[in-house]
């Protein structure tokens, strides 16, 4: 590959959109104005985990002046889902988890709506529940979906009609007992994961609004505008060219906007509300445990290992806590089995990864899908196994990582990665092997690293497009599926664009979108889409270009080989003649007989990956899992306060292969907010559920880390080993940020005083309970 | 029940009606649409919703519009004078402060009474003064090292 001079790309713009963010003039969803036709809808949830409707009766609510639309599962059975359609809209005849929607009401005010989800009587029928992913997954367990085997599903899903397993994933690669049998020592463990909220500042707000032609229109704050259109207008049974989804800013969504989750429900309450818009916005409890979460995990790891620190074997069991509903999450069970022995070379392999129905909330995408959570059980073994065997935690990842060419656990040869470098350079950051001073009698400081891989998880063939049209003045407008959530969708679109075309980046200008008039992108997920747009909008520049420099090329009589656009004029290398994009780009060019070529140019550019294949459903093998890896390490330095337990991150230090930094500094930013919220996770957060009850859906019960949280320093480090089929050979960055920080932090709190934690969050009580009880085995503190 | 109010929002007075349960973001969001300041949990725990109120900063969630009675409030939106960004604002720019933007005006105007009242915040001071702004996107730490550089604008513009 032959990598381009590049002026734009590579250099650290500041956000195109930053001036409206920070003058208040930036809208989101519930910004947008719809005047006083407006109705507000609310949504009557479940109050049981699990249980069968009798009875809904809705008179009284329909009867209360200002009611406008109440809505239920009988009047919109169908199922929807990403991957599985195991999802209704509204519970139809039985309810699967606390908060589930069961009505819909539209009234003039927010008040009255509300009044009235109080007024629906529904009467249940409660049944046993499932609240464990390992027991759910038994024979013993009820059955939460009955109908599993009818569901619509996805080739690549293997599910277990009769059970509550939805996917199982299973690896089998080489000769375990050869494994076991070369290793030295074997330990087993169990690591448990809670679900956790990606919390996104902006909750879930949606707008809906039928014409009188019928169609719809839905203002939806989504990473995923086309999915969106098309699983609602399946569900519903329209065509999707009668609906329109407009997803202006979006504040944050981190995977919890990924799909469909509330949304339906405000399009089926618009299309009875006679031509009146419907808003609904989610309160912030709503958010925590009605929309998507991410899965719980329950690990089971078994590895082998040399004396020396190779991995001979592992044995990986993933029980997915995936919640009511799995048919986004089967897709995350699939993710942790492809990936399931962590960014290294195990030769022998025995995995299962369940997805696995329970009445908890439910689960989705949420930053690193699956590999936050399988991470922090392997991480952790092997740092363990690794002191036990008197080997430096650093060395034997050295050791063990994937090199270039070496099989992956499916079999697929891996491309060319910058692994041990990030693992190198994170060690070398956080000063590894040099002890540091605590700042207090009773405070311990200790240094852990982790290492990660991972693949955008993705159907084989999701595919992104671009156009990009010309205006009068030589400024250009490029239109994109994608979203900007806040990763900088839209200032990476700019400066592809910019780069590919040959003009400064102040003439692009990158559009939010319009399923109407933006082109397809499949999802903003999956860190895909600096990879996947990317090359989509560089064929579209360079398609743009070839007919600006063909036309003008036809004026000058020169050959178009000898011309290209710098800085916004078309030049030639052979005449050193030049000419501004202005007036051309849109009018054509007169020729010295006096007759016209050219036109409003317009360049469009498509990608889509064509080489992903099947893997075997009883192996997990087969010759390309996945389009690519991006790899990476952190390392985390913390401070343990021996008295309370609290854990204080002092340092933390990211290092990811990202194949090209298209922005630098943007890359950076996305390291350092990941690994915030992967220290966030690592330290703070679980919903807490108690029979399927959310206990702690506040920001007062449930903390993220704030300003005074935040590391007191971070190091941020970018490797270049270029991606052969990236734009500029870049990859993505956004979800690794936060995959291996949980486990460093806790390799570092180990490293520091000693403690194991095993299940996430490591809490200060935690760390103090762990630290009572080694006192009390070695009889003094 | 409805009641009449004035007060002084970014500069500019308002006699409106308001009703009585209606929080003050709800007054300034839906009847003046200053959507500027925004909800992100309506109890007062995340900071989205910050304004200033005769200068100091309030969750506008937790204040009813009849509390504002008389008062100043200033929003984001009144945080540029005659289309020049306040130190902060372009600060946060420059930085990379800003990623998804949500919480970025309640951060902006708790980050300008902060730097009102302590000119020259150690950096403790700045994560303290920050402490009840929730931000999920950034990590905080341009966000920190924006506050640190406005705070040096601020100083030099004082100087000259």
């Amino acid at each position: 590959m032959t990598i381009k001079k590049t002026t734009i790309v590579g250099q650290s713009f500041q956000r195109v959109e930053s001036n409206a963010k920070v003058t208040g003039a930036a809208q989101y969803v519930d910004d947008l104005q719809f005047g006083p036709n407006l109705l507000h809808g609310r949504l009557k949830r479940s109050p049981l985990p699990h249980a069968l409707i009798k009875r809904i009766d809705v008179s009284k609510a329909k009867a209360l002046p200002g009611v406008r639309v109440v809505v239920t599962g009988q009047d919109y059975p169908g199922l929807t889902g990403l991957y599985l359609s195991d999802r209704p809209i509204f519970a139809v005849d039985r309810v699967r988890f606390v908060g589930e929607p069961v009505a819909g009401v539209a009234a003039e005010t927010p008040e009255l709506a509300e009044k009235a989800c109080d007024l629906i009587e529904v009467e249940y029928e409660e049944l046993p529940g499932v609240f464990d992913p390992e027991y759910g997954a038994s024979p013993e367990a009820p059955l939460i979906h009955p109908n599993l085997g009818e569901y619509a599903c996805a080739p690549f899903i293997f599910r277990r009609p009769g059970t509550n397993i939805s996917n199982w994933f299973k690896v089998r690669k080489g000769n375990m007992e050869q494994g076991w049998a070369e290793a030295d020592y074997i330990y087993e463990h169990t690591y448990r994961v809670p679900q956790v909220q990606h919390v996104p500042l902006e909750t879930h707000a949606t707008v809906a609004q039928v014409d009188g032609n019928g169609k719809i229109t839905l203002w939806s704050s989504s990473q995923s505008p086309f999915a969106q259109r098309n699983l609602i207008a399946k569900s519903l049974g329209i065509s999707h060219s009668k609906l329109r989804v407009i997803t202006p800013y979006v504040g944050g969504g981190f995977g919890s906007k990924a799909g469909v989750s509330m949304e339906g429900a405000c399009v089926a309450m618009a299309l009875k509300a006679k031509g009146r818009p419907v808003k609904l916005v989610m309160s912030r409890a709503e958010e925590f445990y009605t929309t998507f979460v991410r899965q719980g995990l329950v690990a089971k790891i078994k590895m082998g290992m040399t004396k020396d620190g190779r991995i001979t074997a592992m044995q990986n069991t993933y029980y997915w806590d995936a919640g009511a509903y799995t048919e986004y999450g089967v897709n995350i069970t699939r993710a942790a089995g492809y990936s399931s022995t962590g960014p290294y070379y195990v030769p022998n392999v025995h995995a299962d990864s369940l997805c696995v129905y329970t009445n908890h909330p439910i689960g989705g995408a949420m930053r690193g899908f699956g590999m936050p959570e399988i991470h922090w059980a392997i991480e952790q073994h092997i740092d363990r196994m690794a002191e036990h065997l008197g080997l430096d935690p650093v060395q034997v990842r050295l050791l063990n990582c994937l090199k270039d060419g070496q099989e992956t656990v499916t079999g697929m040869p891996m491309h060319p990665t910058g692994l041990s470098q990030c693992i190198q350079k994170a060690a070398e950051a956080i000063g590894w092997g040099k002890p540091s001073q605590p700042s207090g009698p009773h405070k311990r400081r200790g240094k852990g690293i982790a290492a990660m891989w991972k693949a955008p998880a993705m159907p084989p063939n999701p595919g992104s497009a671009a156009t990009i049209r010309f205006n009068e003045d030589g400024t250009c407008l490029v239109n994109i599926g994608g979203v900007d959530m806040g990763q900088g969708t839209l200032t990476i679109a700019a400066q592809l664009a910019a780069e590919g075309l040959g003009i400064p980046i102040e003439d692009v200008r990158v559009n939010t979108v319009d399923t109407d008039y933006s082109p397809y992108e499949w999802q903003t997920v999956a860190s895909r889409i600096t990879w996947s747009m990317g090359n989509a909008i560089l064929a579209a520049a360079e398609e743009a270009k070839m007919q600006i420099i063909q036309m003008v090329a036809e004026v000058w009589g020169e050959n178009p080989q000898d011309l290209d656009i710098i800085d916004g004029n078309v030049v030639s290398f052979a005449t050193e003649e030049s000419i501004p994009l202005k007036n051309i780009v849109v009018y054509g060019m007169q020729k010295p007989d006096g007759t016209w070529v050219g036109g409003p140019v317009v360049g469009k550019g498509r990608f889509m990956p064509t080489y992903v294949t099947p893997l075997d459903p009883e192996t997990g093998q087969g010759p390309r899992a996945v389009v690519h890896f991006t790899t990476g390490a952190q390392a985390a330095e913390v401070e343990v306060d021996e008295e309370t337990g609290e854990v204080r991150v002092i340092k933390l230090v990211s290092a990811y292969d990202v194949g090209k930094a298209i922005n630098p500094d943007m890359v950076k930013t996305q390291m350092e907010g990941g690994a915030v919220q992967g220290m966030s996770t690592a330290l703070l957060e679980q919903i807490i559920l108690k029979n399927g009850q959310p206990l702690n859906p506040t920001f007062t019960d449930y903390r993220i880390a704030t300003a005074v949280d935040a590391p007191l320093e971070m190091e941020d480090i970018i490797v270049e080993v270029p991606q052969d089929d990236g734009p500029f050979g870049a990859r993505g960055i956004g979800e690794h940020a936060m995959v291996p920080t949980a486990p460093a932090i806790a390799n570092a709190v180990r490293a520091a005083v000693g403690v194991e934690i095993d299940s996430m969050p490591i809490t200060s009580e935690k760390v103090w309970r762990a630290l009572r009880e080694k006192r009390g085995a070695n009889g003094n503190r | 029940m409805r009641h009449e109010i004035s007060f002084t929002v970014n500069g500019e007075r308002y006699d409106i009606t308001v009703q009585s349960h209606h929080t003050l973001l709800q007054v300034l969001r839906e009847q003046l649409v200053l959507t500027g300041t925004k909800n992100g949990c309506s109890e007062g725990e995340c900071g989205a919703c910050t304004v200033l109120m005769d200068g100091e900063p309030v969750n506008s969630c937790l204040v009813l519009g009849v509390e504002a009675d008389g008062h100043e409030i200033i929003t984001v939106e009144g945080l540029a004078t005659d289309g020049h960004l306040a130190p902060i604002q372009r600060t946060m720019v420059e930085l990379g402060g800003t990623q998804c933007g949500f919480c970025t005006p309640g951060i902006l105007i708790a980050a300008h009474a902060l730097l009102q009242r302590n000119p020259n915040p150690s950096e403790q001071e700045i994560r303290e003064g920050l402490v009840g702004n929730l931000c999920r996107c950034t990590g905080y730490m341009r966000i920190i090292a924006a506050v640190r550089e406005a705070a040096r604008l601020q100083q030099a513009d004082t100087l000259n």
